[in-house]
């Protein structure tokens, strides 16, 4: 067999011609651990077009999927929606090969293609909410700029109602399923949000933006075809909502406590905290950073409310491994939390200090007193924790049903 | 006069500088800049800065 890879019609004139990448486990720190596709794909116009290319080392992944369906010297014209490595990676060899009539991308990839490959291939730049005619159908493009890269930009076909939406609405998942509805719903949203907290959590603020203004374009959608994981064409609303909840962050009755220790004594601490609160009706998650990855964490922190942060002293500092989540958590920007540090100390003691500076310069509200223990905690120190703890649920609930409080007077005003 | 940063990217408006690609003159103060400017980055709204 000379070919054994087959392009998988999406809709009555596009084709999926990405790539599976079984094996992969990290994405620049964000692990994942069901690997990934790169979502490429070929739209049967007049002119023959190419929406993204993929990560170079499948570049002949790509070339024979496209070969299943048409040679590929008969590709006219490529899109470059989002610049990142793993979409045009392969880009320049691609453009070489194929020798389309031209390539397109945002005034911002052109000019990132541009420090990414520095070569001389010709890319023309498309402005937000231009058309590019295919000959029997159409092209528009929507810039969406930090979703999640300056360049980023979302390609619709409304002959087919099809948007390409780069990263967006995508995941890290590795399956020979193009379609989610072919896959467990739970994995979906599980990896849908793993996916949102990693990578497009700092941008939430640009992403109800970007919502607003599809929906001020009045395209009809019917289907979602993302850079990464299955093709959405059932239910797009549940993936639209989820999208618009993760981008609010409002804060549920969910507590992420999350800790580094030495010789169990923080360990000891955090153990209190969160039968507190989870006594006091709060759903906490309790994380021992040095066996669950950051990826986790920023999934966890993703609808919580309250993030308990606590670390041994080691040299003066906080463990090396809770500055690591601490760095990765404060780079995603997690909103609209409260929180509080604790830890365990030999003899300076300066991490909960430290803690609780993170926690500050990352804008949670501190809503109860550090505690911090010399070596082992006893009774005493264990009560602290408890009380933290309740202090915390208590903060929690009641910002909750003030929010849900302010949200339900809204609803009266606008009656 | 003072620098303002974008909550979103990271991008720090200069008045001394202004913003070319919106055609804001150098000289221009954050607080003058028009309502409808968005970050040159990112495309956020004026009221996602804050003061360096």
């Amino acid at each position: 067999m000379s070919n054994i890879y087959s392009a998988i019609k999406i809709s009555d004139h596009v084709y999926w011609v990405g790539a599976i990448d079984w094996t992969i486990r990290d994405f620049h720190g964000y692990t994942t651990p069901r690997g990934s596709t790169y979502n490429a794909y070929l739209i049967m116009a007049d002119k023959i077009t190419l929406i993204d290319t993929i990560k170079a080392p499948f570049r002949d992944e790509m070339l024979a999927r496209i070969k299943s369906v048409v040679d590929s010297s008969q590709i006219k014209y490529i899109i470059s929606n989002h610049s990142e490595m793993d979409h045009s990676g392969s880009l320049p060899e691609v453009i070489d090969i194929i020798k389309p009539e031209k390539v397109f991308a945002s005034a911002v990839g052109v000019r990132t293609l541009k420090e990414l490959f520095h070569d001389q291939h010709e890319i023309i730049s498309v402005k937000d909410g231009e058309s590019l005619s295919l000959g029997n159908m159409e092209l528009t493009f929507m810039e969406t700029r930090m979703i999640h890269w300056p360049d980023s930009m979302f390609t619709y076909l409304a002959k087919d109602e099809l948007l390409f939406s780069q990263d967006a609405f995508g995941m890290h998942l590795a399956t020979l399923e193009r379609f989610a509805d072919e896959i467990p719903a739970a994995t979906l949203e599980y990896e849908a949000a793993t996916y949102y907290a990693n990578i497009v959590l700092p941008y939430s603020p640009v992403v109800l933006k970007a919502l607003g203004k599809v929906m001020a374009t009045g395209w009809k959608i019917k289907i979602i075809a993302p850079d990464h994981g299955p093709v959405w064409r059932k239910d797009l609303g549940k993936i639209i909502g989820l999208y618009r909840k993760w981008a609010e962050q409002k804060p549920e009755a969910k507590a992420v406590v999350v800790y580094a220790t030495m010789w169990h004594s923080t360990e000891k601490m955090a153990g209190a905290i969160a039968e507190a609160m989870a006594g006091a009706g709060i759903n906490v998650k309790l994380m021992s950073i040095n066996e669950v990855h950051r990826s986790e964490v920023i999934y966890e922190v993703l609808n919580a409310g309250a993030l308990i942060v606590g670390s041994s002293t080691l040299n003066n500092n906080i463990l090396p491994q809770m500055a690591d989540v601490m760095t990765y958590l404060k780079g995603l920007k997690p909103a609209n939390l409260i929180g509080a540090a604790f830890g365990s100390y030999g003899w300076s003691g300066e991490s909960v200090r430290d803690l609780e500076g993170i926690l500050k310069e990352m804008k949670v509200e501190i809503a109860a007193p550090a505690v911090s223990t010399k070596h082992v905690p006893d009774d005493v120190v264990l009560t602290k924790c408890h009380e933290l703890g309740k202090t915390i649920a208590a903060e929690l609930l009641k910002k909750i049903s003030s929010n849900n409080g302010n949200s339900e007077k809204n609803t009266e005003v606008n009656k | 006069m003072k620098k303002y940063v974008c909550g979103v990217c990271g991008y720090v408006y200069e008045p001394d500088k202004g913003d070319d690609d919106s055609g804001v003159p150098a000289g221009t103060p954050f607080e003058k800049l028009p309502e409808d400017w968005v970050c040159p980055v990112c495309g956020a709204n004026k009221d996602e800065f804050s003061p360096e």
